[in-house]
């Protein structure tokens, strides 16, 4: 049988770190997911220069050098 | 997985807070509203997700420096009468977890504001991380009195990061409001040692007060105080400035100046009689005379925006 014990002022302390940790971190995610949303919908570069041949991106850089 | 018990648990647990303390989040604000100037002054306009994301970055950055701050001054934290409850000296936290907060925080800081505007601003911040954390905290702090006027490059560095955050690149205007910080420190903190009367004494930290006494710390109060006319003049007059700008520079350095003449005709007794009523008084000035000059820069910046100037 599981012994119920008062909650000590240690846990009050943990669960407040825990808590405040966890929302940060949610936190985080949040402005992550938010700057991917804001990077994508304006059309930033998605892709860069790998050793591959891309026509298009030939294109773009002739151009950007003009 | 079972519970730690009690006993094998640490005296004092730190709480959530106890590490935001360590972030010194009243710097942070300050660093919060100059970085905001300058990324919102700068000609190139920001998305208002990626600004918040940069000045977000940019103070946890500075918070990151005053982790790594505390970690490394806190023997004389301990000794100082305004330092001594910040978390590490009163054992609230262990200095190995204010350096894994402080390291931790400066790589995310500087690598995501890399990513959410540029390479430049997040190499800048880096820099300014390092100037604050090594150059000013671990080298010049306990070695020369001008360690403060040296020191205070790291404060100044924000409003410059926002600018290069929103631009990729930095120009007159950013350096001119970074020098209005430079210049702006020394008195600041000078005059804060004026009335902190013991406590840099005791901690053998050589402020200028300590090491070439009060009647120098006085005439040097002056001189910068002097010296930050041209400075707040010059911003008003560049292509940041305006008509608010201009008015607050004229008005705040008229004040400014006359506090440090009021101070410098002062001695020990006559500060001693009042219990430094001047000192304190252009202290809490100094601190308004800041917020002033960057919150007329974001004046400005709303009337040019709105065709107004």
């Amino acid at each position: 049988m599981t012994v119920l014990r008062p909650t000590h002022d240690l846990h009050r302390r943990r669960f407040s770190r825990n808590l405040g940790v966890g929302l940060t971190l949610a936190f985080f995610v949040a402005v992550i997911f938010g700057l991917t949303v804001v990077k994508v919908s304006r059309g930033d570069p998605m892709q860069a220069f790998n050793h591959v041949v891309r026509p298009e991106m030939e294109k773009a850089a002739a151009e950007a050098s003009k | 997985m079972a519970d730690l018990p009690l006993s094998a648990a640490r005296e004092y647990e730190p709480t959530f807070g106890d590490y935001v303390a360590l972030l010194k989040p009243r710097v942070m604000s300050l660093v919060v509203f100059t970085a905001l100037a300058g990324l919102l002054c700068a000609p190139v306009p920001v998305h208002p997700f990626v600004g918040f994301a940069a000045v977000l970055f940019i103070a946890v950055g500075a918070g990151a420096a005053g982790a790594l701050n505390m970690w490394w001054d806190a023997d004389i934290d301990a000794v100082m009468r305004r330092t001594s409850g910040r978390p590490i000296p009163s054992g609230r936290v262990e200095p190995g977890e204010a350096l894994a907060i402080g390291v931790g925080l400066a790589g995310l800081s500087v690598v995501m504001l890399a990513l959410a505007t540029n390479v430049f601003a997040g190499a800048f911040l880096a820099f300014t991380i390092f100037f604050y954390a090594v150059v000013y905290t671990m080298w010049l702090k306990r070695w020369t009195p001008q360690n403060i006027v040296i020191g205070g490059a790291a404060g100044a560095f924000p409003p410059m990061i926002g600018w290069a955050a929103a631009t990729g690149s930095v120009s007159v205007a950013p350096v001119l409001m970074f020098a209005l910080i430079f210049v702006w420190t020394p008195p600041h903190f000078w005059s804060l040692a004026l009335f902190m009367r013991s406590d840099y004494d005791d901690a053998g930290v050589p402020m200028l007060t300590v090491t070439h006494g009060r009647r120098t710390t006085r005439r040097h109060i002056l001189a910068y105080a002097l010296a930050l006319v041209p400075v707040a003049l010059g911003l008003a007059l560049s292509p940041v400035g305006g008509p608010a700008t201009l008015t607050v520079a004229l008005a705040m350095n008229l004040w400014f100046v006359r506090g440090a003449l009021r101070i410098v005709r002062r001695d020990e007794a006559a500060a001693e009689a009042d219990r430094y009523a001047v000192e304190k008084a252009f202290f809490r000035f100094s601190l308004y005379y800041l917020f002033a000059h960057f919150l007329a820069l974001l004046v400005d910046a709303a009337l040019r925006a709105g065709g107004l100037a």
